[in-house]
């Protein structure tokens, strides 16, 4: 067996890894040894390119990877769980870049007029997802580190600026298939990184982690592009794999939104109440706010509370605080479950992540249409730093932005109890009719400093 | 690449496609980031590009950006897959608390799979367990 059919073999064999993986990650016992096997399969693929015929300067390939890893592995393990969602938005960014940059490589080698025109296309398709996808992923990265303000930032002729960007890249491509320069593939990319920052900038809120998958099937186009350009198989597999399935993943999250994905993209979600959405909580009406005691009263009495948990608890990082106050109230023979919405948190299945973190059994949380039908019959619902997912305007007033997404039936609930740190309106900037509703108690704070008074108060019934 | 090459690779490229999709069409929704972020992770194979770019580099603009090639790529293998275990640590670490229900076999597949996750990794999960 000669060496090229080995390496071919290998990087077979690394393929087949993939799909094992994807396949593992799609149910939880299988979970983490797909991740492994796909891990294996990447090991193999790396370690038999070493071996490539033709290929020299492994002393900087080494050196490059040493780089890699000295910043990536400690990044990735001590990045606080809060901090996932921005992690994978910069993993992913890297991806495109690396792809884009393929691309441009590969362009620059070859001597001018050599390529056909398709070989071009496939250059230009690398060289523009890439860059749109490292853009964005950077933008969304510095959103969600609130770097920059995660709302969505809007101006006059965005639309028709944007528009403008994509008509350049497309005719400076045409151009660059009929004559293809170096300065035409650069500009070309430096107007894909632009486009990637113009389309990302107006998405915020709750749109956030469908903006992340939808990057993250673009880095796998882009991948599998620069597959095309170097003939080879493997990344052309392996990035389709990643970009169909992240294309299917993002479409299930804009379908539990209630939204098509060009309304995503292109509607600037929430930028028109931001204007209005402040002031109207400020025009003196009234709140009910009550001590932890009253609370702990409430919830202790009750006989069935349900959990809405939001991004709020996994800023606070108290997962394992609710779920003590959780154990209590069930010592109490309070019947006691988490109602997860789709897309709270940054992330989709942000919240499962978070509350197993903290041994929370999977038969405590309950999805959105399994949740829904029980807040009739629920005395409490303790909303815990969430706010876009239960506002009952996406049910109620056609004109707000969230009209028509899916929400948790909080508001059937008999009595509604939030811990906010503020009055602040959520992450897409509207006003929640519900924390003025007679049946709403409110306790201001931290979300851990809250609920460790509720658990003392409990605990001193 | 010849147009036999192209059209192989744009053959692989159908099935691949239709293979993604299929794969995950029926995925929980509490494994929804998991599953984002390791297939954030396959995605790093561009790597094996990267390598070959920068290990056929014939002028120094190639040699700089095959080396930020292989940088940037390494971040997105070993960010993507240990992002991922970390996320899928969590779900383990759960299962010997809770015999009780459907976490019963499971709990015993995550007993069997610790020790081979590596040594590393096992204190890690055992430590979360505990409080």
């Amino acid at each position: 067996m000669s060496i090229d059919t080995g390496i071919h073999v290998a990087y077979l064999v690394a393929s087949i890894c993939f799909v094992i993986a994807l396949k593992g990650l799609s149910g939880p016992k299988t979970a983490r040894g797909g991740n492994l096997i796909g891990a294996a399969g990447m090991l193999i693929a790396i370690g038999m390119t070493f071996a490539t015929p033709g290929l020299s300067r492994f002393g900087l390939m080494a050196g490059a990877m040493v780089i890699g890893v000295a910043i990536g592995f400690p990044a990735a393990r001590l990045v606080k769980m809060t901090a996932m969602p921005q992690m994978v938005a910069a993993f992913n960014g890297v991806g495109g870049g690396a792809a884009a940059i393929i691309a441009v490589a590969e362009f620059v080698k070859a001597s001018p007029g050599s390529l056909a025109v398709y070989q071009v296309v496939e250059v230009l398709f690398g060289v523009i997802v890439g860059s749109v996808s490292f853009a964005g992923s950077i933008i969304a990265f510095a959103k969600l580190q609130e770097l920059m303000t995660g709302r969505p930032i809007t101006y006059a002729g965005q639309q028709l600026l944007n528009g403008l960007v994509g008509a350049g890249i497309l005719g400076l491509s045409v151009a660059a298939c009929v004559d293809p320069h170096n300065w035409l593939i650069a500009v070309i990319g430096i107007l894909g990184l632009l486009f990637g920052v113009a389309f990302v900038l107006p998405i915020g809120g709750a749109d956030v982690p469908v903006l992340i998958s939808l990057l993250n099937s673009f880095t796998g186009l882009a991948v599998a592009a620069s597959g095309f350009v170097l003939n080879s198989v493997v990344l052309v597999i392996a990035g389709t794999l990643v970009g169909a399935s992240g294309t299917l993943l993002t479409r299930m999250m804009s379908a539990a939104m209630g939204r098509s994905l060009p309304n995503i993209l292109f509607s600037a979600f929430g930028s028109v109440v931001t204007a209005t959405g402040g002031a109207e909580g400020a025009e003196g009406r009234t709140v009910r706010s009550a001590s932890a005691e009253d609370i702990a009263v409430l919830l202790a009495y009750s006989q069935k509370v349900i959990i809405v948990p939001g991004y709020g608890l996994a800023v606070a990082q108290a997962q394992h605080t609710v779920r003590e106050l959780a154990e209590l109230l069930e010592a109490r023979g309070v019947d006691v479950f988490y109602a997860i919405h789709p897309v709270a948190g940054r992330m989709p299945g942000h919240m499962n992540v978070l509350l197993a973190e903290a041994n929370v059994p999977y038969d405590e949380l309950k999805e959105m249409d399994e949740a829904n039908p029980e807040f009739q019959t629920a005395d409490v619902a303790l909303v815990i730093g969430a706010n876009d997912v239960v506002n009952p305007a996406a049910k109620n007033s056609p004109g707000s932005p969230i009209y028509g997404m899916p929400i948790l039936a909080v508001d059937e609930a008999h009595n509604v109890v939030f811990l906010k740190r503020s009055m602040r309106p959520g992450f897409a900037g509207i006003d929640n009719e519900l924390l003025f509703d007679p049946k709403t108690t409110l306790l201001f704070g931290d979300a851990k400093d809250s609920l460790t008074k509720l658990v003392a108060a409990v605990k001193a019934l | 690449m010849n147009g036999g090459d192209l059209v192989t690779l744009f053959t692989v490229f159908v099935l691949a496609a239709f293979v993604g999709f299929e794969v995950i069409s029926k995925v929980p929704s509490i494994l929804h980031t998991p599953l984002m972020s390791g297939t954030n992770a396959v995605h790093g194979v561009v790597i094996v590009g990267a390598m070959i770019v920068l290990g056929q580099a014939q002028g120094t603009i190639e040699i700089v950006l095959g080396f930020i090639a292989v940088v940037l790529a390494t971040l997105n293998v070993v960010g993507g897959f240990v992002v991922t275990d970390r996320m899928l640590e969590m779900f383990k670490g759960r299962q010997p608390q809770k015999p009780k229900g459907a976490g019963g076999d499971g709990g015993g597949g995550a007993l069997g799979a610790a020790p081979a996750a590596g040594s590393t990794t096992a204190p890690a999960s055992a430590e979360k367990a505990a409080p």
